[in-house]
């Protein structure tokens, strides 16, 4: 239902150099440079997915999500989310979306909560049944009924995001637009977010693309990546084919017991590499396309007395890091 | 000691240069307001008889194209937040830590923003109020020794706005509002100065109460040393109670200031 | 509409948080056209007339100019301060929402403190009326009221103007101020005072010569028999605003098709 098409979009930037030369020129001719911010970008997304979509700072992601949601006019290429294309028929086509920009916020600042969700209500044009059920539901997923009477200037970030992303769903919308939302909260409401996110995904079918830095949100919501560098589209697939395809570094964790004549030492096995051991503990990297995990305990396991043995895959960070040095972002 | 105060006045000063753009567009305005002024008192002169009113119109002409020109000497607040915000949210502790003494400190720092933003724009103003055409043409001064008494009684005007400017930042430290003490103080302060209309125009009994306060010396007083208006001898006596206002204020804003620094001490800031 | 009501009340709610500073805004809101009256009212003690047109006349103008800017200025204060709202990117927060820009930055400010401006233009126009010896009629109420909204109108017009200029540059808002601070003092006294170029200018590109005078001329019986038509002039105010929501709607687009 979400359908782009070779966009693409640059911006001219003034440039401008330091000095009072360079500032008298300026008066008279402004100097341009040509920034490509997407080029050919071409993905489709079906209802009920959520989508990470992912790539270092200024890599062209808000310009996706501007042109997503109808704020931007790409030069080229086409989009067709629900059947519209965002950027034409604006009004009627930002009724089936919600946005939560991470560090903007979208309430009225001196007034309760509630009054704000009121007034949302009828830019939205809300029927006052589907107002209801959403504000019950959403209260009481998402633990608002104690901030709701309160002014949001005196909310915390964390109670204050809860509000943004309920606020964002007032209108049942059938896509949400999330960017940064998890930016500066605290680990519990990280979790709450999350957990809220799964369920209207899971309990509403709300398709969710979501935009972020923080790796735990990718692993815990988004089952597919969507990763743009630079520009240009590099990675387009489920997290575990991604897992599988450059995760292939896991690390384990073995607890034992050293006797005499019964040492520790590192297993001489291809793609093994201890990262660091003491008298009853060792932390092993292993590479699985060279090695087996089994194959390394066994090899351990003719040497001292196991204990304990912990596998761990590589972090997503790790992969998306190495992702990124693969592509020179 | 000196130097710090003056390195200060520098920096202010070379960082109002720097809003060419906004001097440029507030100089259009000026010089439109100037017009439609002066539009509107040619209109009142019209069927008047001149020769029996108190100022004649170039003198007014003169007037007002001054108080364009000069008009940041002359406003009695001239749009700095930067010590209201000082004084309402406590960081004036980092002031206090100073090794300066923060009526003096704060003195020049208005002086220097005064100076420079007048600097941008009172030239353009002037030059073009010289060629305008009659009547709304700037007329020279009667003589080299009113344009020496003017300049000198415009400085010492300045130095007298800049003091009556300081009690206003002095009352925020008690009110914790710009807003309120802005207000009322600038409206009344600028009439009776007068930026509305000059001195000699209004009301005969308002007058009486405006020469004993120190708003005119401001701008009523200098503009008119220039057109002549006011005589030589009347110029230098002028002066003269300029600088008692002056040194006055200054002594009064000094003492009212150390109150209410011993009053943010006191209550932690 | 009803969700203009909307917005008002919660951004009344909004300021009256803040009553005090609210109450002093307002209270200096209506000293500084007092002091600009004042002013007036002295000189014409000094001088009895303005070119021909009595201290009463010109009150009126006065009186009309004032109300509709305090209105416009009290309304549209979303257009006016709309530099931050790009600057801050709250814009494209509007863009999200199914509405019109329009109304949306209509809605988005309103400057209550205004009616400190409003209630003394509004006994200025008491006080004027009360002393001229106008034989009023439901015709002439009408247009002293399509007066006002029209100078409202063009007040706005002039607001969202210097606000679609905020797409391209945030400076040169200065001079926008010209024509709203210095239109409002130039239109408080009745057009006919000035020159020929500034009357031709203010009446036919920005017509405030609908608003203060013709209908004025009107009011006063002084039409030389072209009633109707001075009656309606006001109308002409009204209109100004069509061009002036075009070219907004031509800078929203240049917003949307270069970003911010």
């Amino acid at each position: 239902m979400i359908e782009l098409n070779g966009i693409s979009k640059s911006f001219k930037v003034a440039r401008r150099s330091s000095g009072m030369k360079n500032a008298i020129k300026a008066l008279f001719h402004r100097e341009y440079t040509h920034v490509q911010a997407l080029q050919d970008i071409s993905f489709s997304i079906e209802p009920g997915e959520i989508v990470g979509y992912i790539g270092p700072n200024g890599a062209g992601k808000s310009t996706t999500i501007k042109i997503m949601s109808g704020i931007l006019v790409p030069d080229s290429g086409s989009c067709r989310i629900l059947g519209y294309t965002p950027w034409q028929d604006r009004v009627n086509y930002v009724k089936q979306i919600g946005v939560v920009f991470g560090q903007r916020t979208q309430l009225w600042w001196d007034v309760p909560v509630i009054d704000s969700f009121d007034l949302l209500r009828d830019i939205y044009d809300v029927s006052p049944q589907a107002y209801r059920d959403n504000l019950d539901l959403l209260t009481e997923t998402l633990d608002l009924t104690g901030i709701i009477q309160t002014p949001v200037r005196q909310l915390s970030l964390g109670q204050r995001m809860r509000c943004e992303i309920a606020a964002s769903l007032l209108h049942s919308p059938d896509i949400l637009f999330l960017d940064e939302p998890t930016i500066g909260l605290d680990a519990v409401s990280k979790i709450a977010v999350r957990d809220f996110i799964r369920t209207i995904n899971r309990e509403r079918g709300v398709t969710v693309i979501l935009t972020t830095h923080d790796m735990h949100d990718i692993e815990a919501l988004a089952k597919r990546i969507i990763m743009i560098g630079r520009g240009k589209l590099l990675v387009d697939g489920k997290l575990d084919e991604l897992r599988d395809r450059f995760g292939r570094r896991k690390t384990m964790t073995v607890d034992y017991e050293q006797h005499p004549g019964r040492m520790f030492a590192p297993p001489e096995l291809p793609g093994v590499e201890v990262a660091n051991w003491s008298k009853d503990r060792a932390v092993i990297h292993v590479d699985t396309v060279q090695s087996r995990i089994s194959d390394v305990i066994n090899v351990i396991s003719s040497q001292v007395e196991l204990l304990d043995v912990t596998v761990e895959s590589q972090p997503i960070e790790e992969i998306i890091l190495d992702l990124y040095k693969e592509y020179e972002l | 000691m000196m130097r710090s105060y003056g390195s200060l006045f520098r920096l202010r000063f070379n960082n109002g240069l720097q809003y060419r753009t906004a001097a440029l567009a507030g100089v259009a305005t000026q010089f439109f307001w100037g017009m439609i002024l002066i539009m509107v008192y040619r209109a009142f002169y019209a069927m008047a008889d001149g020769a029996s009113m108190p100022m004649s119109l170039p003198q007014i002409v003169t007037y007002i194209w001054l108080q364009q020109a000069f008009l940041t000497f002359i406003m009695l607040w001239h749009r700095d937040n930067e010590l209201f915000q000082l004084i309402t949210t406590g960081n004036i502790a980092y002031e206090l830590c100073r090794p300066t003494d923060l009526y003096t400190f704060w003195y020049a720092k208005l002086l220097a923003q005064r100076l420079s933003s007048a600097l941008l724009r009172c030239s353009p103003i002037l030059i073009f109020a010289w060629f305008l055409p009659s009547p709304y043409e700037l007329s020279p001064p009667p003589d080299l020794s009113a344009l020496i008494l003017f300049v000198v009684s415009l400085l010492l005007g300045l130095l007298v706005l800049v003091s009556i400017s300081m009690f206003i930042y002095i009352s925020v430290f008690y009110t914790m509002s710009p807003v309120g003490s802005l207000l009322m103080f600038n409206v009344v302060g600028e009439f009776l100065a007068g930026m509305v209309i000059p001195v000699p125009l209004m009301p005969d009994w308002l007058q009486r109460i405006v020469v004993v306060l120190p708003f005119r010396w401001t701008a009523d007083f200098p503009f008119r040393v220039f057109s002549g208006h006011i005589g030589y001898h009347e110029a230098l006596s002028g002066i003269m109670v300029q600088l008692v206002w002056l040194i006055c204020l200054i002594l009064l804003g000094k003492l009212a200031m150390r109150r209410a620094l011993t009053r943010v001490v006191v209550q932690g800031g | 509409m009803r969700l203009f009501v909307r917005y008002l009340s919660i951004l009344f709610r909004s300021q009256m948080q803040y009553r005090t500073s609210f109450w002093l805004l307002s209270l200096g809101q209506f000293f500084i056209p007092l002091s600009v009256f004042a002013g007036l009212y002295f000189l014409f003690e000094r001088f009895g007339q303005l070119q021909g047109w009595t201290f009463f006349e010109v009150a009126l103008c006065f009186a009309v100019i004032h109300m509709a800017f305090s209105l416009s200025e009290c309304f549209a204060r979303g257009f006016d301060s709309f530099s931050t709202l790009v600057a801050s990117g709250d814009f494209d927060r509007l863009l999200v929402r199914p509405r019109s820009t329009v109304l949306q930055v209509l809605g988005s400010k309103f400057e209550f403190t205004r009616i400190g401006r409003l209630l003394q233009s509004v006994i200025v126009l008491v006080w004027a009326c009360a002393n001229l010896a106008v034989d009023w009629s439901l015709l002439k109420l009408m247009t002293l009221l399509l007066m006002v909204l029209s100078g409202v109108f063009i007040f706005t017009g002039i607001f969202i103007l210097a606000a679609t200029m905020c797409f391209w540059t945030i400076q040169g808002l200065e001079v926008a101020s010209i024509f709203t601070d210095g239109g409002r003092e130039m239109a408080q006294y009745p057009l006919h005072i000035y020159e020929g170029w500034v009357r031709r200018f203010f009446t036919f590109i920005i017509p405030f010569g609908c608003v203060n005078y013709l209908p004025l001329l009107f009011i006063l019986d002084r039409t030389e028999g072209r009633d109707l038509l001075y009656a309606i002039s006001p109308l002409a105010g009204i209109l100004f605003i069509i061009p002036c929501l075009l070219i907004w709607r031509f800078g929203v687009r240049h917003y949307r098709s270069t970003g911010s």
